[in-house]
């Protein structure tokens, strides 16, 4: 696989993270790392809180208790979009694109967090709007380019079918050019030929990009194929951290989430 | 003109546009959402510096050099540059598996390859250590290749600086080796798709694929104005001719487009002036239209109707310059700018001056649609060992159920035995390494047997029948001539592909392959809910409706009195799409008659044994090489058939 030199330094720090929902404590004292350059995976059973760690890493939920460190720096409470500018962007795990408008168009979307030029100036689409359009139109192109989906660049997001749409989620991320990019089950209701696309595409952003990523899914090949390190939780608690083939012979993760062998 | 200055070879043709006409545009491609364009002097100073960058790295004359892609200008480039040294391009289709490839590459004994992409190129490295004559492999697009191991492995651009550096330290070298080459030489290799067997490689001499093009131009008048989309694979004989011979000889433009996907919108930005689609394109595009009209609004449809209708009996007429009367001159002028102009436009059509048809036979119905709407769509029988063309269609004598008259300078007649034979300027040099089936193929006079059945008809127009061993016998004698049942099942939208049986039984049987598109969107429109091609294709309704086209089959197969024997008596719906992945179609998309026969041996007994149904478990192939298998019960259907109507007049 790819060489172990793309893995840096620590991009994103999670210590001690605590969220509950009333007398539902989805999280308890979680805490690790994420290294800049590698593909790290968070899987556990339902219910076990991983969509909840990508929330709280996204800046969606406010944790209680603990803290998260980006790039060197204890982030403030935040809202998403502010944590979108510092460079995290997503995907979702029933996608959540603009159904009406097209994959172009969805894309551009992407690139809302780098465009400059205020209301006035887009929204008569002269002078430098229309300049810097022109310059996003391009980084997008170069998506569309990399996932193959010029045949797609006019249609309605709607009418495409779910493994495209979730591609085009994944542009519309990947157009946001982020640091650290947070895939919420990327292959969900995908069939096998779809899978192996979204791996390829997966390890080529990492490969190609540098992009730090972060994934939760449920397919355990997938996962032991793509990640770098994995993270694995249970009940919001945090059960094993390590390499695939640590976590794989893990006898905690085998009982709690692979189920006890009878022999 | 002197023996050295004659433009015999491509690279000769090349310097000549190149001088002749730089500022000309030679070839575009959509790249990034917008089409890139070379001018003649662009394109031959990316040949020159490519060409330059094989010689750096010890390509030399007769070495052969694969081309595996998707049309790409570079890829084409590849194919003039190895031309410049003296060597032989080997375009291979791209979307053969690595096991295919490796035995096109290994018989050529391929040295160089130059390819798209990584997929490519990890097919290429799957093979390298079974193909002992190759050494490099040359990539077009970088895209996940970061970290492969580069010992043999060049991109395009470094090679053609290597090129630049190399002519600054043999100036000439190029030119020379450019000069040293001459219509003789042996031009390129053209593997067959093989209907049977192992693909053979065709060898001709750019004499063969040059004076051919410059032929097939004069014909149909071909200027550099032209402007064509190439989009059909490079390592057939029909693209190396449409998309880069007569392109060299006129010096018009070439479009490349985006990707497989999008054709059909890259069609419509280019415009193209001259077209070239087998049969089944057309036949998508007549579904796809008559899929959409049925979803448009009742007044459009009532339009469409009425002036498809105008045009069938108008525009065939206009376009063939007969005599119309000056009300369906006015009828055909308002439909034209309400139906015809429109729709031409969505279908890429609006610039056609002239478009080809070949390698099936096509339907009637569907030759007089495109006909009808003004688009002058022509026929023409070909084959790879004739560098295409053995007879063409001219202007103003076209028919649907004839290929037309021999291309020029070529020589057509039916031998003994029923069959086409030809001889001509492009008839073939031989075949690689194989002398026993040139001979079988070739006489010493040059006449070359096609393997067709056929007869010239009273207006000189050839009409080929079937491929001559396809055709049979039914068991009391009659003729059995399977394509020509086949074609008129397939003019229905929602059946894309037949495979009808008979030979030395008593009647005649059909598999049928459902449209998933059509069939599909019909689905959709009567609610019917599906999960899979098969559960569409085994579903009730779906039968009712092929029995429906099939009864009326029957019903035109009655009022002809040679082919009155060959009513479907039963059919069945096949649970999976016949597939070159397969081995059930070659790669240009034809029946593998003796695989499909062999491979589903249970279900032809099924259908001649009165049974109500048959199970069948079939392997199929994925895309990734993987092998999985399906099963399924298909139920057999009885069709009604018809007295033969003895012909007592016209009939039609």
């Amino acid at each position: 696989m790819s060489g172990e030199n793309r893995i840096g330094d620590t991009i994103l720090e999670v210590k001690n993270i605590s969220l509950s929902f009333g007398g539902v404590k989805a999280l308890t004292d979680i805490s690790f790392d994420i290294k800049e350059g590698e593909v790290r995976a968070i899987i556990g059973p339902n219910g076990a809180g991983k969509s909840s760690m990508l929330n709280v890493i996204n800046g969606f939920y406010h944790p209680q208790q603990g803290e998260v460190w980006f790039r060197g720096k204890k982030r403030v409470a935040m809202k998403p979009y502010q944590v979108a500018r510092q460079g995290v962007a997503r995907t979702f795990q029933n996608i959540a694109l603009f159904k009406g408008m097209s994959t172009l168009d969805n894309l551009m979307t992407g690139r809302i967090t780098h465009m400059k030029t205020n209301l006035f100036w887009q929204s008569i689409w002269a002078g430098p709007a229309a300049k810097e359009e022109l310059e996003h139109r391009e980084r997008v192109e170069h998506i569309i380019d990399f996932l193959g989906i010029q045949a797609i660049r006019k249609t309605p997001v709607g009418r495409l079918p779910y493994g495209m749409q979730k591609r085009v989620e994944l542009g519309r991320a990947l157009a946001a050019e982020p640091k650290l990019l947070l895939l919420d089950e990327p292959m969900a209701g995908m069939n096998q030929e779809e899978k192996e696309d979204m791996s390829r595409f997966i390890l080529d952003v990492n490969d190609e990009f540098g992009t730090t990523i972060t994934l939760i899914e449920h397919d355990i090949g997938v996962v032991m194929d793509l990640s770098d390190r994995i993270v694995v939780l249970d009940y919001g608690c945090k059960l094993a951290d390590g390499t695939p083939d640590v976590v794989r012979n893990d006898q905690d993760v085998i009982n709690a989430y692979l189920g006890v062998s009878h022999d | 003109m002197s023996e050295s200055n004659k433009l015999d070879t491509f690279p000769k043709l090349l310097l000549d546009h190149a001088k002749k006409r730089p500022n000309k545009d030679a070839i575009r491609e959509k790249d990034l959402g917008i089409w890139q364009s070379w001018t003649w002097s662009q394109a031959a100073d990316e040949i020159i510096a490519l060409a330059n960058g094989l010689a750096s790295l010890g390509f030399k004359r007769g070495d052969k050099l694969a081309i595996v892609g998707n049309n790409r200008p570079r890829l084409y480039w590849g194919m003039c540059a190895a031309q410049c040294l003296g060597g032989i391009p080997v375009p291979v289709y791209q979307d053969s598996v690595a096991d295919e490839m490796q035995y096109v590459l290994d018989h050529s004994e391929v040295r160089f390859t130059l390819v798209e992409d990584q997929e490519q190129v990890d097919k290429m490295l799957e093979i390298f250590d079974r193909c002992p004559a190759m050494e490099q492999i040359i990539y077009d697009d970088p895209r996940g290749l970061r970290d492969y191991d580069k010992a043999n492995l060049h991109d395009f651009e470094d090679l053609q600086e290597l090129g630049r550096n190399f002519a600054k330290k043999k100036p000439g070298y190029l030119d020379q080796e450019i000069n040293k080459g001459s219509g003789a030489d042996i031009g390129i290799f053209l593997y067959t798709s093989g209907t049977t067997g192992k693909p053979k490689g065709v060898v001709m001499t750019n004499d063969n694929i040059i004076i051919t093009a410059i032929n097939s131009v004069n014909f149909d008048q071909l200027t550099e104005n032209d402007e064509i989309v190439s989009y059909l694979p490079m390592a057939w004989v029909g693209d190396h001719i449409f998309s880069y011979a007569q392109a060299y000889v006129t010096g018009f433009c070439v479009n490349c487009p985006e990707s497989a996907d999008t054709v059909s919108t890259d069609l419509r930005e280019i415009g193209p002036t001259y077209y070239f689609a087998p049969p089944a394109i057309f036949e998508n595009i007549l579904t796809s239209v008559t899929i959409r009209m049925m979803d448009a609004s009742k007044l459009k449809q009532k339009m469409f109707h009425y002036f498809m209708g105008v045009a069938k009996s108008t525009g065939v007429a206009m376009l063939d310059g007969k005599q119309v009367t000056a009300k369906e001159r006015f009828l055909y002028w308002l439909g034209n700018i309400l139906v015809y102009a429109p729709l031409k436009n969505t279908m890429g059509f609006s610039r056609i001056r002239l478009a080809y048809t070949a390698g099936e036979a096509i339907g009637p119905e569907l030759f007089d649609f495109f006909r009808s709407l003004g688009i002058n769509i022509k026929q023409l029988y070909g084959q790879t060992e004739a560098a295409v063309f053995i007879t063409m269609q001219p202007d103003g004598e076209i028919y649907a159920d004839t290929v037309g008259i021999p291309a020029p300078d070529v020589e057509v007649k039916v031998n003994d035995d029923g069959e086409v034979i030809y001889r001509g300027p492009g008839v073939f040099h031989s075949y690689y390494k194989n002398e026993e089936s040139t001979k079988e193929t070739k006489n010493e006079e040059g006449w070359v047997l096609t393997g067709d059945a056929g007869y010239f008809a009273d207006n000189g127009h050839l009409k080929i029948i079937d491929r001559a061993k396809d055709v049979g016998k039914f068991s009391d004698g009659s003729m059995f001539a399977p394509k020509y049942i086949e074609n008129k099942l397939k003019f229905f939208p929602h059946i894309k592909e037949v495979v009808a049986l008979g030979d030395g039984k008593d009647h005649c049987t059909a598999f049928i392959n459902i449209d998933l598109e059509a069939v599909g969107n019909w689905a959709e429109r009567n609610n019917l809910p599906y999960a899979s091609y098969q559960e569409l294709a085994g579903h009730e309704l779906v039968y009712q409706m092929m029995l429906e086209s099939i009864e009326q089959t029957n019903k035109d197969l009655s009022t002809d009195s040679l082919m009155s024997n060959s009513q479907i008596h039963r059919f069945l719906i096949l649970h999976k799409e016949l597939d070159p992945d397969d081995g059930e179609l070659t790669r240009t998309g034809k029946v593998r008659r003796r695989i499909v026969a062999e491979k589903y041996n249970v279900l032809i007994d099924a259908l001649y044994n009165g049974a109500k149904d048959c199970y069948i478990n079939t392997e199929v192939a994925f895309e990734d090489g993987r092998k999985g298998s399906i099963e399924a019960t298909l139920n057999i259907v009885e069709a009604k058939t018809f007295k033969p109507v003895v012909s007592s007049g016209s009939t039609n």
